[in-house]
């Protein structure tokens, strides 16, 4: 396309500017909308991943391989720390942590509760979960911690026990023998996370080791990458590395937490939904101004036909109006939602009510939308490409006119 | 008589030049249409696809729970333990409950328990409930799968839940063992038949709730004949006040009572923000939408200018100018939101019955939903979209339709 038409097309525009400033503020109004919905969500799904994944599972888990599927005490790992450490120094990792599960009935004083047991290694668990770095009274498990336990917060208080008191508990071990203990509280965790707060108690693994005799085995590792991203290779890596261990399972969080990955895909597609709406409509005022302004122009491009040019000259010149129109309104948009949400993801968004919410997702109360470049332009693009669509109709109209009709037409 | 018979004559008179102009320019009027009833269409049906989950989370969240109001101890939301017992209703609470204004209620034992089978052991709620009387609030009687329900109070049976049996490895017609604990802090213990199992909606809820018949439990946690709460249904979950006060009344002051929506904040939460998500997702369409109207109305009386100024000068008044466009924009905004309007019920209607979405079950299970989605077209919804459609539409119109009544009758007849 040549400067001329470019040109002309610029100026065409700005013959009714009331009209093309009211379609350039359509598109500036969905494109930001866009660009600060979709920059919330990216935000808000990270951050709903990083804290699910980051208080308990990790991203990712080695375990038998009937174990997701039915979580039991005998569908175990054999060499469960020796296999960390393998991973530790053969990978190179630094956030692994091995685990084992049991359940109990725990007794304070004067109250019971059915609680899950975790025995973990205590320097590692720092680095596969941020319930160590949660507790608010008392202090996590040590290297050496042997009879010590550490447990959430509402247990704690059903239990009604506070640390330094003592707690039995009683379960079964791994060959059904009775696992019974007294340990010392050394500590309550708050995780914000009511089903952990209410459940979960961990002991170090060498204890849980000989009260549920283990023999040295354990159900999971738990080893956490450095951003979402690599996790696929990690676990490809780990598979190979340990490809000739049977029975064994590598997890991605994806399947151990199927919920997490099915409510996002649930949200996204509601979300997609609306901005599906809005793109459309966006469309039809851009049909509507360009047929319009077309049709106010059969006398002009009946002349301009008559001095030699081409119906397809006259619709590339169209093309070339509607081009440059969504081009303002895609950098006008893309400006004005970089501003509004670069601004709340700076102070945090936040709308009433959303503590209920929060909890329920493990989200902050606050939301930080993250601007990326995807999160910028991939609305504003779906905007621009659907306005030119809705320009081809126009277009394709001006090969249907006869230039002597046209130059009569009023 | 005379005053409102001109009236009339040139209301009609206008609305015939408001129609006839609106399709002057038929292609431009066709597309406005249609976006107003793609938007309008859009409004409702998103807005009935999230009021049906919403609605199935609230009904799942209240059966939960159970019941639209809970008596108990005041400190049993806290500590739900057997030490928090109450007494069983008598005396003005009992009259209240048994007013017909209650449509039902129940009187249901909840503690903590460890059920342990030849193989494994879990924590579990361990519910003593009345059979039939509880099938009212949560539905537990309609959701065995296999074995049988519970018959009465003094039933010795034990109903859990299939996920539950799967983890325990049990069946209907083994034993299991209970254990929990009695006011003194002695261990209660006894071993119970699985005679039923039950699938929910919510499959967390079958790990956790066990049921057992009130009296057996009562013997068992040696507190007969105390209970842990009532639970309460009436009518309508939106439209308890009226129940509540009734009942706070009769409650002995020694007694808590509480609403679903104190009991659980998260439904509170899920009400509140569905009635904000349809209004701003109301306001966004409409937002997208008044783009395009102003635009075609402006475009309308830029086109006519030359004519807006003869009909001044032949004398309307212009009062009469507006009153044209505006219905101008009136006309078109109430064919749009026909259309729309009579979209979203046909592709609603059909889906009524159920839309199956357990391709993200689990993701549902999160937020509280079951799997399945049932759209719900609610009068006060559709309303809402229409007046503000009505409403803001004639409210963009008023400017463009000032702008022509503003016009220099010689001007405007000399422009062309």
């Amino acid at each position: 396309m040549s400067n001329v038409s470019i040109l002309l097309a610029w100026r065409n525009l700005w013959r009714h500017k009331r009209r093309t400033w009211l379609t350039v503020g359509a598109m500036i109004f969905s494109n930001s909308l866009l660009v600060f919905s979709i920059s919330l969500q990216f935000g808000s799904y990270e951050m709903m991943i990083d804290n699910t994944l980051q208080a308990f599972s990790g991203h990712i888990q080695l375990q038998h391989e009937q174990y997701l599927d039915d979580p039991k005490m005998r569908h175990n790992l054999p060499e469960i720390i020796a296999t960390a450490q393998r991973l530790r120094d053969e990978l190179k990792l630094e956030n692994v942590g091995a685990r084992a599960v049991g359940f109990a009935l725990a007794s304070s004083s004067d109250r019971s509760y059915g609680i899950q047991v975790l025995g973990v290694e205590p320097l590692f668990e720092g680095r596969v979960s941020s319930i160590p770095g949660l507790v608010h009274e008392g202090r996590y498990l040590e290297k050496d911690s042997y009879d010590e336990i550490v447990i959430g917060s509402t247990l704690a208080r059903n239990l009604k026990i506070a640390t330094g008191d003592e707690l039995t508990f009683l379960g079964s071990g791994l060959d059904n023998s009775f696992a019974a203990g007294v340990v010392r509280v050394v500590g309550t965790f708050e995780s914000g996370m009511p089903d952990l707060d209410r459940n979960l108690a961990q002991v170090s693994l060498n204890y849980f080791n000989d009260s549920f005799a283990m023999r040295g085995k354990g159900h999971s590792i738990a080893v956490r990458a450095g951003n979402i991203e690599a996790v696929a290779g990690l676990k490809a890596s780990i598979e190979a590395l340990l490809k000739n261990q049977s029975d064994l399972a590598v997890r991605h969080w994806e399947e151990l937490q199927p919920g997490l990955k099915q409510a996002i895909q649930a949200d996204m597609t509601s979300a997609w939904f609306m901005y599906l709406v809005l793109i459309i409509l966006v469309a039809f005022s851009v049909l509507n101004t360009q047929l319009m302004s077309v049709l106010e122009r059969t006398r002009e491009f009946g002349t301009m036909m008559a001095l030699g040019l081409k119906p397809s000259n006259l619709s590339r010149l169209v093309i070339a109006e509607t081009f440059l129109m969504s081009s303002l309104g895609l950098l006008l948009g893309i400006a004005v939602g970089f501003v509004i949400t670069w601004y709340l993801s700076v102070v945090g968004f936040y709308y009433p009510g959303m503590e209920e919410m929060a909890v329920k997702f493990n989200l902050p109360d606050r939301m930080y939308p993250e601007i990326n470049p995807v999160s910028l332009l991939l609305g504003p693009c779906m905007v621009a490409f659907a306005s030119l669509l809705a320009s081809i109709y126009p277009a394709t109209r001006l090969y249907r006119l006869l230039p002597v009709e046209a130059m009569r037409a009023v | 008589m005379k005053g409102i018979g001109i009236f009339n004559l040139r209301f009609q008179v206008i609305l015939v030049l408001s129609w006839r102009n609106l399709w002057r320019n038929h292609r431009r009027t066709i597309i406005m249409l249609a976006a107003i009833s793609v938007g309008v269409w859009a409004m409702i049906f998103m807005t009935a696809l999230m009021r049906g989950m919403v609605d199935d989370m609230l009904k799942q969240g209240i059966q939960n729970l159970p019941g639209h109001i809970q008596i108990h101890h005041p400190d049993f939301r806290d500590d739900p333990s057997i030490v928090n017992s109450i007494d069983e209703p008598s005396g003005n609470l009992l009259d209240a409950l048994n007013d017909p204004a209650t449509k039902a209620w129940s009187t249901r034992i909840k503690v903590p328990a460890v059920i342990a089978s030849e193989r494994e052991t879990r924590g579990i709620n361990l519910l003593g409930i009345e059979p039939g009387k509880e099938t009212l609030l949560s539905g537990i009687g309609d959701q065995i799968i296999e074995g049988r329900f519970l018959r009465d109070s003094n039933d010795n049976g034990l109903i859990i839940g299939a996920k539950l049996a799967e983890r325990l490895e049990t069946r209907v017609g083994k034993r299991v063992v209970v254990i929990s604990q009695d006011p003194d802090n002695n261990i209660a213990e006894r071993g119970f038949k699985v005679v039923g199992i039950y699938k929910a909606k919510m499959p967390r809820l079958e790990e956790f709730n066990v049921y057992a018949a009130l009296e057996s439990l009562q013997d068992l946690l040696k507190i007969k004949p105390q209970i842990s709460q009532i639970s309460i249904v009436g009518e309508d979950f939106r439209d308890i006040a009226l129940l509540y006060h009734r009942l706070k009344l009769a409650t002995p002051e020694n007694l808590e009572i509480k609403t679903w929506y104190e009991l659980d904040a998260y439904l509170k939460y899920m009400l509140n923000m569905m009635d904000g998500f349809v209004l701003v997702w109301v306001i966004i369409i409409f937002l997208a939408l008044s783009f395009g109207l102003v635009n075609t109305l402006a475009m309308a009386v830029f086109e006519r200018v030359h004519e807006i100024g003869l009909i001044q000068a032949l004398g309307m008044r212009p009062g009469m100018i507006v009153y044209q466009i505006l219905l101008e924009s009136l006309l078109l905004l109430l064919m749009g939101l026909s259309i729309g309007n009579l979209l979203a019920f046909i592709t609603v209607k059909p889906l009524e019955s159920g839309m199956d979405i357990s391709i993200v079950a689990e993701g549902m299970a999160m937020m509280g939903a079951s799997s399945m989605l049932y759209p719900s077209l609610t009068a006060a919804d559709m309303i809402l979209a229409n007046m503000v459609v009505i409403i803001l539409g004639i409210l963009t119109s008023i400017l463009p339709a000032w702008r022509a009544a503003q016009l220099d009758p010689v001007r405007a007849l000399h422009s062309t």
